[in-house]
């Protein structure tokens, strides 16, 4: 199976990504630079966090204009995998992939923290190897992570268990203190009904090396690794 | 009839006494814009007029040194595979007026330094220094130039993985912003910046250029008064997006191996990176303004010349592969144009719609430029007054634990995690010590020599790390220059030995005032001499640096008040292994703790005297380099041991602190018995002293019980009188509890002493204050 991470101007993780998935992971890997249009040769499709075109505009507002996004979208049509990071979440909003939008903090500053993170669904591709409602620890680096949806969107949201993550605290209550930046019912992530294209502000990625203190985040990318593996 | 009035010289920086000296040099009058390429390359912050005799006695030269001062940045060789690039500079005028552009230009010209000698940029520190937090104009300085720094760094994927913040009335209308970038090399050669190889071509690259930050490098060199306001369009405006395509546009440049030198502009802009370029390269160069990507109508030369518009470079290239580059550039889409030539004759030549504008030897502007010895007076008398203070001055109060939770209290020593937390310190997935957790700041050093298509990583994650910090403890440096220069240098070593890295190489930066006023230059003298002696004593050659004077504020009636003399030193270290480091909180419930190194302490110049008596004075505790040597050895051997599990310098508030700041890094309380720790044959000291005093040389670790015979026998042959057992760490549940002479002095939870420390500084800016 084959991950492929794609490149806007102004995208920061994507090396990060690669990391994660080849270096760490072992799996082959390709950098998909925005403007190209073939990318049939990928499992996985990883959009990474950064600030995609400087993020002018809007977050993600200019990256779904990119050639590269109209294969990634047949990608998903298609039932492909579908991973959206922080700036990556912010462009499947604005491209239509997921519901709902992000907008800024809060408390309007950029935060840059390690978070528990409640996992609200265990039976996806992405998080088959998590335990049911498992609390992890991600960090999280956004100044416009704040997930908002009209109430009709955020009912269907919740009514299809669309909500992958939840910010919580150590102990895995649902409060407002343990909601860094307003997102709406404390969503930090989220799926399509389909269950194969997952945006989330936190970051699996950073999370793969206990030299850098956890391995909570690889545990994703082994889920998903593994559940390919096993429909090949 | 001169060309110019004294007026007009002095509004170009320049004094009529260097108005003849150009004269001189070139035989003639200059024009409008040659005086105005004179006024920013011969201000302090481009040539160094003042300083340059000063920095001639830093140690620049040790085994691992690849390129020392002159260049860019500094580079050091790590293994024979890695080497690292690491500079700091000031953008302290430009903050004072506009900070969150002031701030965040002052990161993107560090990190350009960076990239520009082929390294990958892969850290960022900064130091940084405001007034009084009840000042509301200071408050909002705090806001615009965290964010600013934020801003820059964020956007371009470069983690600011640590810093130091101080506040102190002195830089109440003279904020400090000091930013250090650090690279991994990813070119096979070094870039450097002299020009060579005659016809040439000479490439301007990057974002276009326009009006703003005219002549930021003389604005940056004179004081700020209440008109510096209206100095707004000599700050320059940045945009972090092109920044970031602009390190991945120059590195993939540089391995073409078709870019023969580069510079970036910065400082005085299009003039600056000319006329270095061809005086390093002993070559003459001739640049067409009308090739320049303009982002505004109608510029004139003098404009182009002293634009800082921000994120450009110029580009020496091989003859005949300048179409290679620029399809690079475009492809990023950044500009990319042949704007200019190498020529034999070593001049600068600028034509402007067809004319020649601008005719000047090279080494006017960029070499032979002036140079002040000044006349070192006599100590100053403030400086006498208080090394006359004594500890018997002081009458004291007993209430131990109220003021140990005013010094945490302070912001000086609270915790700085409302600053950190808007910088993303975790990108590129390297950050091994995350901020706030250890003394200094630990990176993986990991190779991300890769882009656009397939991967092909090496499964191995390497162990090799980097150690940085940046330090300056400014009271002690005005207090006394020499001795608190080296007390900067060996904090900046202790910490770094603190987390286990060996002490390696130096960046200083040296924000001082006026060097025309005795005080002013007797400090910045004392400070460079210590500076000097320490980086030698301690085998950290200076790389580089920044050299930011005039920091002062002009009073509506003509008096002038300095900042605290501050230089600041930023020290890189190696780690040899990344699992053998360790940070300052307590890990486990039982281990022992220690006090390793000096037992001389003062509350002269300290903390405490600061914020407890409201008082300035005393002279801070002189240095013993040889001791300084051997508990900094200890402990990093102590670490790789794996004996010691946590470690923290004893810095401002001294003991106590250290020992609280301990409890609360790592969510532990612990017991701690102090006596006396002199020999009986010495004056007893104050419990104050014991407590709050401050020194160098000392650290404060714990160790496991199961290794406390080899870590006891170790210590016994390497620093036999120089240790004391303390106590052992707690649980969460328990008080920190500290007992002198089985008296109990403070017994406080760890909510009790969380509270202060971690509040002090955001509640200024999480509730609704009047803003400036």
């Amino acid at each position: 199976m084959k991950f492929g991470v794609i490149v806007f101007p102004g995208s920061n993780c994507d090396r990060d990504i690669v990391m994660a998935t080849n270096q760490v992971l072992h799996q082959p890997t390709r950098m998909i630079w925005h403007q190209e249009t073939d990318i049939s040769d990928i499992d996985v499709v990883v959009i990474p966090g950064g600030f995609s075109y400087g993020d002018y505009l809007r977050c993600g507002a200019i990256a779904r204009f990119a050639p590269v996004m109209q294969a990634v979208k047949d990608h998903a049509a298609a039932g492909k995998y579908v991973l959206g990071i922080c700036n990556g979440f912010q462009v499947l909003t604005e491209a239509g992939l997921l519901p709902g939008a992000l907008v800024r903090n809060q408390g309007l500053s950029f935060i840059c923290d390690r978070l528990p993170l409640k996992l609200e669904r265990k039976d996806l591709v992405w998080t088959n190897q998590y335990q049911p409602q498992q609390i992890v620890t991600l960090p999280i680096a956004h100044g416009e992570g704040c997930y908002y949806a009209d109430s009709e969107t955020l009912a269907e949201l919740e009514a299809n268990d669309q909500v992958v993550w939840r910010y919580c605290d150590a102990k895995g209550n649902i409060t407002a203190e343990s909601n860094p930046n307003g997102s709406v019912n404390n969503i930090a992530g989220i799926c399509n009904i389909k269950g194969n294209v997952l945006g989330m502000m936190p970051h699996p990625e950073r999370a793969v090396d206990l030299n850098l203190g956890s391995t909570d985040g690889k545990t994703l990318f082994s889920s998903v690794i593994s559940s390919i593996m096993a429909i090949a | 009839m001169p060309n110019f009035s004294i007026a007009q010289i002095k509004a170009e920086g320049l004094t009529e006494n260097e108005y003849q000296m150009i004269c001189d040099r070139l035989g003639r009058e200059p024009n409008k814009a040659e005086l105005g390429m004179f006024g920013v390359m011969w201000s302090e912050h481009c040539c160094y007029k003042n300083s340059r005799p000063l920095l001639k006695q830093f140690p620049t030269t040790g085994d691992r040194i690849l390129v020392g001062p002159g260049e860019n940045a500094g580079v050091v060789k790590i293994t024979d595979d890695i080497a690292v690039c690491f500079k700091i500079e000031s953008h302290n005028r430009p903050s004072a007026v506009e900070p969150y552009q002031g701030a965040t230009t002052g990161v993107g010209g560090i990190l350009r330094d960076i990239f520009t000698m082929g390294a990958r940029p892969v850290a960022i520190l900064n130091s940084l220094r405001f007034g009084e937090l009840s000042d509301p104009w200071v408050r909002s300085r705090v806001s615009g130039i965290v964010s600013g720094i934020a801003g820059y760094g964020n956007c371009t994927g470069v983690p600011t993985i640590g810093g130091e913040v101080y506040f102190d009335k002195a830089y109440n209308r003279n904020p400090l912003v000091n930013a250090m970038a650090i690279g991994i090399l990813e070119t096979k050669e070094i870039v450097k910046s002299g020009a060579a190889g005659i016809g040439n071509p000479v490439l301007y690259v990057g974002s276009t250029t326009g009006r703003d930050g005219i002549k930021g490098a003389s604005f940056a060199s004179a004081e700020l008064s209440d008109k510096s306001q209206s100095d707004r369009p000599a700050v320059q405006v940045g945009d972090p997006f092109l920044g970031k395509l602009l390190i991945e546009a120059c590195l993939e440049a540089f391995k073409t191996g078709a870019v023969v030198a580069a510079q970036d502009m910065g400082a005085a802009g299009l003039t600056c990176s000319t006329s270095e370029m061809a005086a390093k390269g002993g070559v003459g160069v001739i640049l067409d303004l009308d090739k320049v990507p303009a982002r505004e109508q109608g510029m004139s030369a003098y404009e182009y010349l002293l634009s800082e518009s921000q994120e450009r470079m110029l580009f020496v290239a091989q003859k005949g592969r300048e179409a290679e580059l620029i399809e690079i550039f475009h492809r990023w889409g950044l500009h990319a144009v042949v704007a200019g030539e190498i020529i034999s004759e070593q001049i600068v030549r600028i034509l402007h719609k067809g004319e020649i504008v601008v005719d000047l030897p090279a080494s006017a502007l960029a070499d032979n430029t002036p140079l002040y010895h000044r006349e070192l007076a006599d100590t100053p008398e403030y400086a006498k007054q208080a090394w006359a203070w004594q500890d018997s001055d002081l009458s004291y109060s007993e209430n131990y634990q109220e003021i140990l939770l005013k010094l945490l209290a302070s912001p000086a020593i609270a915790s700085k995690s409302w600053i950190f937390k808007q910088y993303d310190h975790q990108v590129q997935n390297n950050t091994v010590l995350l901020p706030g957790s250890g003394d200094a700041a630990v990176i993986r050093l990991r190779s991300q020599d890769f882009g656009v298509g397939e991967a092909n990583l090496s499964a191995e994650l390497p162990l090799i790390g980097l150690a940085a910090t940046v330090d300056c403890n400014a009271r002690y440096v005005y207090l006394d220059p020499y001795e608190g220069a080296k007390l900067a240098v060996a904090e900046a070593a202790r910490n770094l030995s603190c987390v286990g890295a060996e002490p390696l190489a130096v960046t200083d930066n040296l924000n001082f005032g006026s060097p025309e006023t005795a005080t002013g230059y007797w400090q910045l003298h004392e400070a460079c001499r210590g500076i000097a002696e320490a980086c030698r004593e301690l085998s950290t050659p200076v790389t580089g640096g920044n050299v930011s004077l005039y920091n002062e504020t002009l009073n509506p009636n003509g008096g002038s008040q300095a900042i605290y003399p501050t230089p600041v030193i930023g020290m890189v270290g190696i780690v040899n292994d990344i699992q053998k480091i360790c940070g300052q909180g307590w890990q486990n419930v039982g281990d022992v703790i220690y006090l390793i190194g000096s037992d001389r302490t003062s509350l002269g110049a300290t903390e405490y005297l600061a914020v407890i008596e409201n008082q300035v004075t005393g002279r801070p505790t002189p240095l013993d380099y040889d001791l300084e040597r051997r508990v900094q050895q200890v402990c990093r051997f102590g670490i790789h041991q794996g004996w010691i599990k946590s470690a923290h310098d004893c810095a401002e508030g001294g003991l106590s602190v250290a020992i609280s700041e301990s409890s609360i890094s790592g969510n532990l309380a612990a017991q701690i018995q102090l006596k006396n720790l002199r020999a009986d044959s010495d004056a007893l000291i104050t419990w104050q002293n014991l407590l709050f005093g401050e020194g160098a040389s000392r650290i404060v670790v714990s160790v496991s019980e199961s290794d406390r015979p080899a870590w006891e026998k170790y210590l016994q042959n390497e620093l036999p009188n120089n240790y004391w057992e303390l106590g052992f760490v707690k649980d969460s549940e328990s008080n920190l509890d500290i007992v002198i002479n089985n008296r109990s002095v403070i017994s406080l939870s760890l909510a009790e002493l969380a509270h202060p420390y971690n509040n002090a500084i955001s509640q200024w800016f999480t509730k609704d204050l009047p803003t400036a």
